[in-house]
């Protein structure tokens, strides 16, 4: 923080943020069974004896999960644990067939890793990566509430998930924001996870405490859960900073608790505490035997790590001499950073491509609120686009709307330019008559014009375009005005 | 969670506990007989005590040759819903269903 803002606001107490996030890895089945790992089907349809508990049945690991984790570590420069073992976390819960979760207790497979967020002004800050473990996820729950039942789905269990827990080194909800954007940025760049937060790719669980300014104690932890978006990570912490101010304001103690995000009050509330802290107690899962990571193992997933941010920022950089900030907005995602260069290898100008990229496909995308890929527009189609508009074959307002035109049906460019005969007409044989016709009838603003006023010539132009209904290239039709006056 | 006291002995509390733990509920007479073989199970693991295990890395497995097995990200056919809830005790719309676990708020 900079002198002058120090002077202006003194922080009275230092917030403490940890934050706990869940990735459903993104592999074809789960972690220690073969049923599938997919979204969204029927109830109870993706299950087998192994996720389901049964006696007998024994968990096999999913050779993609362990290494989709260990691809994950390398890029946080996590250490790798050379000896991975799995344990038993036990409790009772119906989404939990077995009683106990398959997790990681003492030696998670990674440890010790970073993450560099960029805060607003450019500074730089590192925050530490404690550990990352592999476990299985658990089922569904759907409440009937005020009826008497709860109903279980256990498609869900057994899902791989990498649990990734950072160091308390993250000082403000604006920081815990840009933490979790770098973060899946970097996910999505691996390709293990698709970090959906609406499907529940992406979950996470924030500990926040506050304490007096420059004090070497923590305060009391309180660990806040159901935190559906990013944008709720902040605001849920924006309110608990506030509520905790304004307790030990009081002098009030904040009691250790977990707490829920209320999405709909936004507020924070407090679940009952337990009487009794939790005994899970850990031990080793015998079910498993251990797995030893060798160094030729951790350098066959380092080479299929892909460029990472910083890279291809400077690649960008130095390839198509974009500015800073359209970089950044380029690789904010792999699969814009992708889109764009597939685009501009058909469309050969990077600053025309990302002009388009920048403007109306983040419009739609943000319109959308999805994936690049769901939007159906394929790099060869803006690129198709784009070269219409640059040979004046379309004016760049016609290019515009069949670029949206394309993402809500599907069309070719090319039918839609006919269909709707958006192509402009360039041909000076075919605009001389009314090109000569507009100077005719519009002698006064051809004196102002001829007089200096400059601005003359845009009416004049418009004239042509109102006697073509817009058909008129106005880059054509202007010089050839001005050809015929001067 | 309970702490064991120095002398290593097994309350009756422990006992409570344990069984609290893995949802089984004992009787006055029960809590006795479990504490008194708990407390002769643990005295026999004791024995291990003698053995000097510094800079022995645990055994999480006794199959000490056996590592590294995986199975290929391949799918596998499931069962279906049908034998899914086949031996629940009650069941709902593909769902196992159970008691509400949640509170009203």
């Amino acid at each position: 923080m900079r002198a002058g803002k120090v002077l202006f606001k003194m922080a009275k107490y230092d917030t403490v943020i940890g934050l706990e996030t869940h990735l459903q890895l993104s592999t074809e089945t789960k972690i220690f069974c073969g049923c599938g790992n997919v979204f969204g089907d029927p109830p109870n349809s993706r299950v087998c004896p192994v996720c389901l508990g049964h006696p007998g049945s024994l968990p096999v690991l999913n050779r993609k999960a362990f290494e989709y984790a260990i691809k994950v570590a390398l890029a946080l420069g996590c250490g790798v644990q050379r000896t991975v073992k799995f344990d038993r976390k036990n409790y009772y819960y119906p989404d939990l067939p077995k009683n106990y979760q398959i997790s990681q207790y003492d030696m998670p497979i990674a440890y010790d890793g970073k993450i560099k967020i960029t805060l607003p002004g450019g500074v730089h800050k590192v925050i530490g990566i404690t550990r990352a473990h592999l476990e299985e996820d658990a089922g569904k729950l759907l409440h009937d509430i005020p009826g008497p039942s709860s109903y279980v789905d256990l498609n869900r269990t057994g899902t791989p998930l990498l649990e990734i827990v950072s160091e308390p080194d993250i000082s403000s909800p604006e920081e815990a924001y840009l933490y979790l954007v770098e973060l899946k940025r970097l996910i999505r760049y691996l390709g293990v996870s698709d970090c959906n937060m609406e499907e529940g790719s992406l979950r996470c669980d924030a500990n926040i405490s506050l304490k007096p300014a420059g004090a070497a104690v923590l305060g009391s932890k309180v660990e806040i859960k159901n935190l559906n978006s990013f944008k709720a990570v902040r605001e849920a912490l924006n309110f608990e900073v506030a509520r905790q101010t304004e307790a030990l304001d009081e002098g009030e103690a904040i009691p250790q608790e977990t707490r829920l995000w209320h999405e709909e009050q936004r507020v924070t509330i407090s679940m009952r505490t337990k009487e009794e802290a939790q005994d899970y107690r850990y031990f080793p899962d015998p079910d498993l035997v251990p797995f030893e990571v060798s160094s030729g193992v951790i350098e066959s997933v380092r080479e299929t790590l892909p460029e990472l941010p910083a890279s291809k920022q400077e690649r960008f950089l130095g390839q198509y001499g974009l500015g800073e900030k359209d970089i950044e907005l380029l690789i904010s995602d792999i699969d814009l950073a992708d889109f764009f260069e597939k685009t501009v290898k058909i469309f050969s100008d990077p600053q025309v491509v990302c002009n388009w990229v920048k403007g109306e496909v983040m419009m739609h995308l943000k319109e959308q609120g999805e994936s690049i890929e769901s939007l159906g527009l394929s790099p060869q189609t803006l690129a198709e686009i784009i070269q219409m508009a640059s040979s004046g074959r379309i004016s760049g307002l016609s290019a515009k709307s069949v670029l949206k035109e394309v993402i809500g049906t599907g069309r070719s460019a090319e039918d839609i330019v006919r269909e709707r005969s958006l192509e402009q007409v360039s041909d000076k044989g075919e605009l001389e008559g009314i090109v000569d016709s507009v100077i005719a009838d519009n002698q006064k603003s051809v004196n102002d014009f001829r007089s200096g006023k400059e601005a003359a010539i845009g009416f004049l132009v418009g004239q042509v375009m109102k006697k073509t209904s817009g058909k008129a290239n106005p880059k054509v039709a202007g010089e050839m005005l001005r050809k015929r006056i001067i | 969670m309970i702490e064991r006291t120095s002398d290593k002995k097994i309350t009756r509390d422990t006992v409570r506990y344990v069984a609290d733990l893995a949802r089984i509920s004992l009787g006055e007479e029960e809590t006795d007989i479990f504490r008194e073989h708990l407390e002769q199970i643990l005295k026999y693991v004791e024995q291990l005590e003698e053995v000097d295990t510094e800079n022995v890395i645990p055994t999480t497995h006794v199959l000490s040759s056996m590592k590294n097995i995986f199975r290929e990200d391949i799918p596998a056919p499931s069962i279906s819903p049908e034998e899914a809830l086949s031996n629940a005790p009650d069941k709902a719309d593909g769902f196992f269903k159970v008691p509400r676990v949640i509170k009203e708020r």
